[in-house]
């Protein structure tokens, strides 16, 4: 029974969607190319399928992968060294290799996942590059699901991976965890990439077919990946503040599909098991000093997580944390948020004051929320006239159909 | 996925070759389908004849037109077709760049690689309403 071969195929399918990313991650160090990683990769498990079961399943059978892989991989290469007279030297040197890979524990193959991650986040690509590999190298999704989510062709989609891969390939971006003295940047890097792939799914304008990936979900699991293998505050920090926007997610929209905001939305909708994860989590990021970026950020989503009504919000830290992000973050986003949290706290009088200084500079005039922002403090504090304007300035930069419709309707409102 | 590969030649290029530079080349490309085959990314393949070879249908004046010729005259021809297994089109990609029938002619030769559209749905739409 244990050897059935019904047993064996349940096995390695579980091996394979488990774990197939870590057998991954070992072959590319081990071969040093991804493209000959994934068929050596794909290899050892039609070999696992094909002998565990007459010959036992092995006693390390992560070691068992990686080195029949490897081995597939040499062969494979000895065999299209026909073709390109370049790989019989690889072969040699390939053959010549000291690693042993029946060695390899399971630390060292974590610590490869983790290589992976840094290599196709590297700096020297491009931000598109970094997302389109992190996502079909690490999250394991095709091309045709990725370029389905970010709404491009696959083709596009499929030139952009290939040309990564010669970048990496040609500039010798080097398969390994940064060291001390880089981590913090390179980390950055690592960090933006998933939030992008959150935001996207977050704030993705509807009109989503079937096969379209949850990238918010995507994000979120390799947060937690990430957060496992690199316990960095930020890690941690980045992990929350996803939970905590992730947990408003099914009170942030109408059955229509227009948008609620935050003020307006039903909160006992809010996932409460992602705000108790979500909270815990930014405690102990914050417990490392000074706070980075992205647990200030998670340190505001819990203010408002905490509050059981807006009335509740503890405006006055949101104030103090906005400022403290602004310290190591300067961006006129954050400062047009520090606004909006000072006019809750403050009064609308002393918010207005702001953002009046931030587009008076000739920042964020295009950018629609700075618009309606005034709009909405101009209206508060009695200037009917002024809101209109802003409002209508609003109206004409925004893009998405839910915004149009939110502004129109605040337009309405103020009356003629 | 199944993708399906159309593989253009230049007939000229192919004209202007020795028999033995023939045979090395056909050599090559079996073997290099065997490997695909033996992966089990080979779905099917053929070779086809010149393209003075081909009959062009098309629909006109209520009636079906015959004419010599393949659809487009043009210096490139499909020379073949292949079916490729693949998990994703990085994936076909990859199999295919390292088909030697792309070195044939130096540049003159390219493969153009078609996701295939899954009929599943339609076929039953159209069943339905059929039956």
């Amino acid at each position: 029974m244990q050897n059935s071969s019904e047993h064996i195929f349940q096995l390695v399918g579980d091996i394979y969607r488990n774990k197939s990313r870590s057998v991954f991650a070992t072959l590319i160090r081990l071969l040093k190319d991804f493209d000959l990683a994934e068929d050596a990769m794909h290899d050892a498990f039609k070999a696992a399928l094909e002998q565990w079961g007459e010959k036992g399943v092995p006693s390390n059978p992560l070691a068992w992968l990686v080195s029949t892989g490897r081995f597939k991989a040499i062969d494979r290469i000895r065999r299209e060294s026909k073709f390109d007279p370049l790989q019989k030297q690889q072969v040699g040197q390939m053959e010549a290799d000291t690693i042993d890979p029946s060695n390899v524990v399971d630390r060292a193959i974590e610590d490869d996942v983790l290589r992976l991650i840094f290599t196709c986040c590297h700096p020297a690509l491009s931000l598109d590059a970094r997302t389109a590999m992190t996502m079909r190298e690490v999250c394991n999704l095709t091309t045709e699901a990725i370029a389905n989510a970010f709404l491009i062709t696959p083709s596009t989609m499929a030139q952009r991976i290939v040309r990564a891969k010669a970048q990496i390939r040609e500039a010798k971006i080097p398969f390994e965890v940064p060291p001390e003295h880089d981590l913090p940047d390179r980390l950055g890097a690592v960090l933006q990439v998933i939030y992008l792939v959150f935001n996207e799914g977050y704030y993705a304008s509807s009109g989503e077919s079937v096969t379209r990936v949850d990238l918010s979900s995507e994000a979120i699991r390799l947060g937690r990946l990430l957060h496992i293998l690199l316990p960095d505050p930020e890690v941690t920090g980045l992990l929350g503040l996803m939970l905590l926007h992730e947990s408003r997610r099914p009170a942030r929209t109408s059955p229509t599909g227009d948008l609620i905001l935050l003020e307006d939305q039903d909160r006992s909708r809010w996932n409460r098991d992602m705000i108790d994860e979500g909270l815990t989590l930014v405690e102990r990021a914050f417990l490392s000093t000074p706070p980075g970026p992205y647990t200030l950020q998670a340190a505001i989503a819990a203010l408002h997580a905490e509050a059981t009504h807006p009335d509740a919000t503890d405006w006055r830290q949101i104030t103090g944390l906005y400022s403290l992000l602004l310290r190591i973050n300067p961006s006129p986003i954050i400062e047009l948020n520090r606004a909006i949290a000072m006019a809750m706290h403050k009064g609308p009088e002393a918010g207005l004051r702001q953002i009046d200084a931030i587009l008076e500079r000739g920042d964020l005039t295009s950018y629609h929320l700075a618009h309606s922002a005034r709009a909405e403090l101009c209206r508060k504090t009695g200037r009917t006239d002024q809101a209109r304007v802003s409002w209508e300035r609003a109206l004409a930069l925004a893009q998405q159909a839910p915004e149009r419709r939110f502004i129109e309707r605040k337009l309405s409102e103020l009356g003629t | 996925m199944k993708y399906i590969c159309l593989g253009y030649m230049n007939e000229e290029v192919w004209a202007t070759l020795s028999e033995s530079e023939r045979n090395t080349f056909m050599d090559e490309c079996f073997s290099y389908d065997k490997e695909l085959r033996e992966n089990g990314h080979f779905a099917g393949g053929e070779g086809l004849q010149e393209a003075r070879n081909a009959a062009t249908l098309k629909w006109q004046s209520g009636k079906v037109s015959v004419t010599d010729g393949p659809f487009v005259e043009s210096k490139e021809q499909i020379g073949g077709i292949m079916i490729l297994e693949a998990t994703d089109l990085n994936h076909a990609i990859r199999l295919l760049s390292k088909h030697p029938s792309l070195r044939l002619g130096r540049g003159s030769s390219s493969w153009e690689i078609r996701p295939a559209v899954d009929l599943t749905a339609f076929m039953e739409e159209s069943n339905r309403r059929r039956s």
